[in-house]
């Protein structure tokens, strides 16, 4: 009864066969049989990394997803001390009644403890808070050499630092402490307003950011000429009154992957006008549950199975501000005209509040992300893209990376270095192998 | 509030069953082997909400310490509102056909031990009037396949020594309740050549057992589909059957 795992992308195509087990006290022994069987391993949460960063080398992945304990809650200091394979909406679930929320949260509130650490993910509120691993108080990693070590700022520092955004490598995360915010409300005042081109969306986010704990835009990134950089702007922020609710919505599931991708220019030209004109050119106030404004595709469970069997890569990449409105205008105009890419662009800008971890993405400046369905000339297009974000002194991010080229990759994390003289020998991805050598 | 008794709470069905009522603030006495993962377990249900948890290491086939358990749980729940036995092997067929000595001590720990701890729980809901018993057996105590019969005979005798009970207990307003589970994905089962599409999540399964002990349920396939499963297969000629090898 050995489950295969993927990556959220399907690309590249690598089955990993799952290593399950149950309690903390194992995880040494899982180690180590599972090194001397196979060479190597890799810990693998709940499938959420998009490119070959969560993929074995050896194709044997440990399967954390059942380290799904807590600990120890404290509601008075709104800290949740959790094993691992817990996920974000396990937390939030728990949190929410009792009126706090995760100071940092991804776009998807299926990814585990572990994996958030590993990429240092971080969230719409990222120039208010930063990382996830600004908000990380310690945590337990076991590696095959030393077993359990307790890492802080203050024990441990080298782990802590290269575990934070250390994709797994420095040694098997088996729990971890997080600092959680007060909230008043599970509810979130959002505010939306059109923009029709790049140079408003970065007079908007000027303006609006530091009004705002959460700030995104959507990008349509097929239109053109006149449209071109058109899109709508997000901010939001915890409302004052209102109900602690956990959001149970109806969540609906795309059953099986289809032969080819739903995702091509006719439904996607489609789709962008549609959002588009459905949002009204003036600043509009609505209030909206958490799940909606955090997660909305959370709520189509299975949504990279729309990519078709080939599955999809996504690029994301941030731009340090000195060149970002130029290059991310160079970077939307070739992305429209090779007329690919998909509805899932986001633009936002990030803050300067920097992480504890050594290999975390973000940068002060802004990030573009989107996705595009698997085809040989993605390639191409992406050497293309590369290059501009390499002259502007940007980077790309490994959690969604399936192509980045080992020197762009050294030159743009120059930590690396350090990460790869703390990795666990017993540790390696089909990334890091990829990007290191 | 709850006050629910488990036996076997390190069991993957066990605990997504106690998850679920720790949201509704139950307060638990928890019985299992190992004391470590006993102890993970609830701390883990304090923190999803559990009033209070009092963790207690036995091993069941000790059958002498059976009462003395009892006696420190109703000091700690006073009355035991939900007594869920959950603990067991899965023990390896071909071995216990060539150990008799592993055979029956399999037996001791899915059969015997069960009747055990059954009849000291019947006199104590006896007195109390109320409460629930739920008993986890399997789908294998239906019949005897080749592939696995110990266990599925030992299943069997408590499946059947709960029927009776269960028509005993009835007069003095004790609901019994027989779980049968299928293929659940739980340490017990990995590794198993199981066919995929038939095996259940324990949260499933402990979906069902809670709505079958809120609807007072004398037999409980979980999944429901392996009601009509274990008819056919109970239904096949014995001149067929003892020629597969189910």
């Amino acid at each position: 009864m050995s489950e295969l795992l993927y990556s959220w992308g399907k690309y590249p195509y690598a089955p990993q066969t799952a290593h399950t087990f149950h309690w903390r006290s194992e995880l040494q022994n899982q180690i180590t049989r599972l090194t001397d069987a196979y060479g190597s391993t890799l810990p693998y949460g709940n499938g959420r990394s998009y490119g070959d960063s969560c993929l074995a080398i050896s194709s044997q992945a440990l399967h954390m997803r059942s380290l799904d304990r807590f600990i120890h809650v404290d509601w008075q200091k709104g800290t949740v001390l959790a094993e691992a394979g817990v996920t974000l909406a396990e937390i939030l679930a728990l949190a929410i009644p009792h009126g706090w929320f995760l100071c940092v949260t991804p776009g998807t509130q299926f990814a585990t403890l572990g994996g958030a650490i590993a990429n240092d993910v971080h969230g719409k509120n990222h120039h208010m808070r930063g990382t996830f691993g600004n908000h990380i108080r310690r945590f337990g990693l076991v590696r095959s050499d030393q077993g359990m070590l307790t890492c802080s700022l203050t024990e441990n520092s080298d782990l802590y630092a290269s575990t934070i955004g250390g994709l797994g490598l420095t040694g098997i995360i088996a729990w971890t402490e997080i600092q959680l915010m007060p909230i008043s409300s599970s509810q979130i005042d959002t505010s939306v307003v059109r923009f029709s081109n790049l140079a408003e969306f970065f007079t908007l986010s000027a303006e609006l950011d530091h009004q705002h704990e959460y700030s995104v835009a959507w990008i349509d990134c097929l239109a053109k000429d006149n449209n071109a950089g058109r899109g709508v702007f997000i901010v939001g922020d915890h409302a004052t009154y209102g109900p602690l609710e956990i959001e149970t919505h109806h969540k609906m599931s795309i059953p099986l992957t289809p032969c080819f991708s739903l995702i091509n220019n006719l439904s996607l030209r489609a789709f962008n006008e549609t959002y588009w004109r459905f949002h009204p050119p003036k600043q509009t106030f609505k209030r909206s549950s958490y799940d909606s404004f955090f997660y909305p595709l959370d709520s189509l469970l299975h949504w990279n199975r729309i990519y078709g069997r080939k599955g999809f890569q996504q690029y994301q990449c941030v731009i340090p501000d000195a060149a970002a409105e130029s290059a991310t205008k160079e970077l939307l105009k070739i992305i429209a005209k090779s007329g690919q890419g998909s509805f899932l662009a986001v633009l936002k800008r990030c803050g300067n509040i920097a992480s504890p971890g050594l290999m975390s993405f973000p940068l002060p400046g802004t990030s573009l992300a989107l996705d595009f369905p698997q085809n040989p000339s993605l390639a191409a297009l992406f050497d293309r893209l590369d290059k501009i974000v390499h002259e502007a002194g940007g980077r790309l991010y490994p959690a969604k990376d399936a192509h980045m080229n080992g020197i762009d990759f050294r030159k743009a994390y120059p930590a690396w270095e350090k990460l790869e003289a703390l990795r666990d020998p017993s540790l390696m991805s089909r990334f890091w192998k990829r990007v290191i050598l | 509030m709850k006050r629910v008794l488990i036996i076997g709470a390190t069991s993957a069905i066990a605990t997504a069953c106690a998850r679920m009522w720790a949201e509704r603030g139950a307060e638990f006495f928890l019985v299992s082997r190992n004391k470590e993962k006993l102890e993970q377990t609830g701390a883990d249900l304090m923190a999803r909400g559990a009033t209070a948890t009092t963790c207690y290491s036995m091993d069941v086939s000790d059958f002498s310490s059976h009462v003395k358990m009892l006696t420190q749980c109703l000091a700690a729940l006073k009355q035991i509102d939900i007594a869920l036995i959950a603990h067991g092997t899965l023990p390896n067929q071909q071995l216990c056909e060539q150990d008799v000595e592993m055979a029956l001590r399999e037996f001791t720990i899915n059969g015997t031990s069960v009747i055990s701890l059954l009849t000291l729980l019947a006199k104590q809901f006896e007195t109390q009037h109320c409460g629930t018993l739920a008993v986890i057996s399997s789908v294998a105590g239906d019949r005897g396949r080749p592939s696995n019969y110990l266990y599925g005979t030992a299943k069997a005798a408590v499946s059947t020594f709960c029927e009776g009970l269960s028509a005993r207990l009835y007069k003095a307003g004790v609901h019994v309740i027989d779980i049968k589970p299928g293929f659940v994905d739980t340490p017990m089962t990995q590794g198993l050549p199981l066919p995929a599409a038939l095996i259940a999540k324990p949260e499933q399964v402990a979906k069902r057992i809670i709505k079958g002990i809120e609807e007072k349920t004398t037999i409980l396939y979980a999944p429901g589909f392996w009601k009509a499963i274990m008819l056919i297969i109970k239904l096949i000629p014995h001149f067929i059957f003892k020629r597969t090898n189910l």
